[in-house]
């Protein structure tokens, strides 16, 4: 990475404290990151590291308590007010009495784009997530991994240079996941999109990403930034490969060699 | 879609259908045995042909009378949600507005309707249905009040992210998220409040007021020894009732069929 790329997120010396009756908790501390454009980041770490908090200060979805977070150059808050982000979360959220159609032209709507318009970028996106037969569903009628694809969509819709991901996956099952992680790094490919991931999967981690970003609880904190360097194509010959599995050790000592308890979730 | 998974295995449709009916039938078989076969009731007991033919002798004005209290009922539906709607969106809008109307719905909700309805039909006056609407407004209030009060507050908080993530103005999320997010709610209030704004209505008409309605022809009927006539009457009231609880009823199917997920 030369000075000059353009950075798509730059988070400075940023710290969270929620206040509550017992105490002020420190999700995050001196958290120092920067992701450049159209790079594709995962966050990865145990329960409570505050990798999700960091997405959603990221996001502007909660305030930072300390540091400095600029997407694209902006303050955090003009870049959500410019739509510079599209979000996708753990649930897909759709919203259950709007078709998939509406759903995915949600975000459109709200900024006054012109029906004719909406109505071809969705024809766009539910074809890039492969659910083109669906617009006139509603979510009820779709599964998991159908929904999801939906809010992927609905995050894509109004063109972000930036995509970020709260375990968008974490509530599938294997099979869908290993599908949806490869066309997720197919659309961020086609998008040419910045991708922030948060994930508790290494093999997810080190599937999708450039660099994965490791962090550890109390206080969340980041403790290791490791370079993937995977190459190219992202397909399932490279989950077999041995690079594959020496990047995986890898985030697996980084992870475990953080002097906190190891992760318990799966 | 009929999905009714725990009685499709027990019974097949047409018995929910008949069921009912039959029912209704051996009832309507015993009352004609005790009151014209073996007349053994009592007098103010009338026999179900009597009623029915009453009914039909009199359908004209039983209509007429019918129209005044459903009109009556109505006006205090619409009037008691708007006011319910409006309080609730305030109290889910100002938390401090919230906690100043808790104490007093909780008192309009222990008001006996009775109580106060000798009260109002006085200071409107004999002539005046508005004693009568007020009542049923007030009676619809509450119900109203706390079910859409309870839809404003069920937006989920991914919801809410989605839309703060796509930078909607707080109209644009009242309008697309809190907005359809209560309406099964508002719809459920409507249904209870549906049946208690008849009941109200058709109550207050017997302290008082014009003399018209089903609840005063009731009364005065009653009193005057027609039972069969007055039994008419109370067959109009109940259509009322079914018609208002059947509309409200289908409205909240239609608004509650995308709910779930």
């Amino acid at each position: 990475m030369t000075a000059t790329t353009e950075l798509a997120v730059r988070v400075t010396g940023v710290g969270k404290t929620f206040p509550t009756k017992a105490g002020d908790v420190v999700a995050l501390t001196g958290v120092d990151l920067t992701v450049a454009a159209g790079e594709f980041v995962s966050l990865i770490g145990p329960s409570g590291c505050g990798k999700s908090t960091l997405l959603r200060l990221i996001a502007d979805l909660d305030g930072a308590s300390s540091g400095s977070l600029e997407i694209f150059g902006k303050p955090a808050k003009q870049a959500r007010i410019d739509q510079d982000y599209g979000i996708a979360f753990q649930q897909a959220g759709l919203l259950p009495w709007r078709t998939v159609a509406g759903n995915i032209e949600l975000p459109l709507e709200l900024h006054g784009m012109a029906k004719r318009a909406r109505a071809a970028r969705v024809a766009e996106l539910a074809e890039l997530v492969g659910l083109s037969d669906f617009v006139t569903r509603y979510p009820d009628q779709l599964s998991g991994g159908m929904q999801q694809r939906v809010a992927i969509a609905r995050a894509l819709a109004a063109q972000p240079r930036l995509l970020l991901m709260d375990e968008p996956f974490g509530a599938l099952d294997e099979m869908t996941r290993e599908y949806l992680q490869g066309e997720l790094t197919r659309i961020a490919d086609d998008t040419g999109a910045a991708v922030v991931f948060v994930t508790h999967s290494i093999p997810e981690a080190v599937f999708l990403s450039d660099r994965v970003v490791v962090m550890s609880p109390r206080p969340g904190r980041i403790t290791d930034i490791l370079d993937m360097t995977l190459g190219g194509t992202r397909d399932d010959a490279l989950r077999e490969s041995p690079k594959y599995f020496e990047r995986v050790t890898a985030v697996r000592e980084a992870l475990h060699g953080a002097p906190v308890e190891r992760a318990n979730e799966r | 879609m009929s999905s009714y998974p725990d009685t499709a295995r027990a019974a097949p449709p047409w018995v929910r259908v008949a069921a009912p009916i039959v029912v209704g039938v051996i009832i309507l078989a015993l009352w004609f045995l005790v009151v014209d076969v073996l007349k053994v009731a009592p007098r103010a007991l009338p026999s179900p042909v009597a009623i029915v033919n009453d009914l039909v002798l009199r359908a004209g004005i039983i209509l007429e009378d019918m129209q005044i209290t459903a009109g009556n009922a109505l006006a205090g539906l619409v009037v008691g949600s708007i006011i319910a709607i409006a309080f609730a969106a305030l109290a889910a809008t100002f938390r401090p507005i919230d906690g100043m109307l808790a104490p007093l719905v909780a008192a309009i909700a222990v008001v006996p309707i009775v109580a106060i309805t000798p009260i109002l039909n006085t200071m409107f006056g004999a002539s005046s249905q508005f004693g009568r609407q007020y009542v049923a407004a007030i009676a619809v209030f509450v119900p109203v009040f706390v079910n859409v009060l309870r839809g404003l507050r069920q937006t989920r908080p991914v919801h809410r992210d989605v839309l703060r993530a796509s930078a909607a103005s707080g109209l644009q999320t009242f309008r697309v998220l809190t907005l359809p997010t209560a309406l099964p709610y508002l719809l459920t209030g409507l249904r209870i409040a549906s049946s208690v704004a008849v009941i109200a209505a058709l109550v207050a008409e017997y302290f008082g007021g014009p003399a018209d309605g089903i609840g005063t022809a009731i009364a005065s009927y009653a009193k005057s020894g027609r039972a069969s006539l007055a039994f008419a009457y109370v067959a109009g009231g109940i259509a009322i009732g079914l018609v208002f609880f059947l509309v409200t009823s289908l409205l909240e199917r239609l608004a509650s069929r995308r709910t779930p997920v």
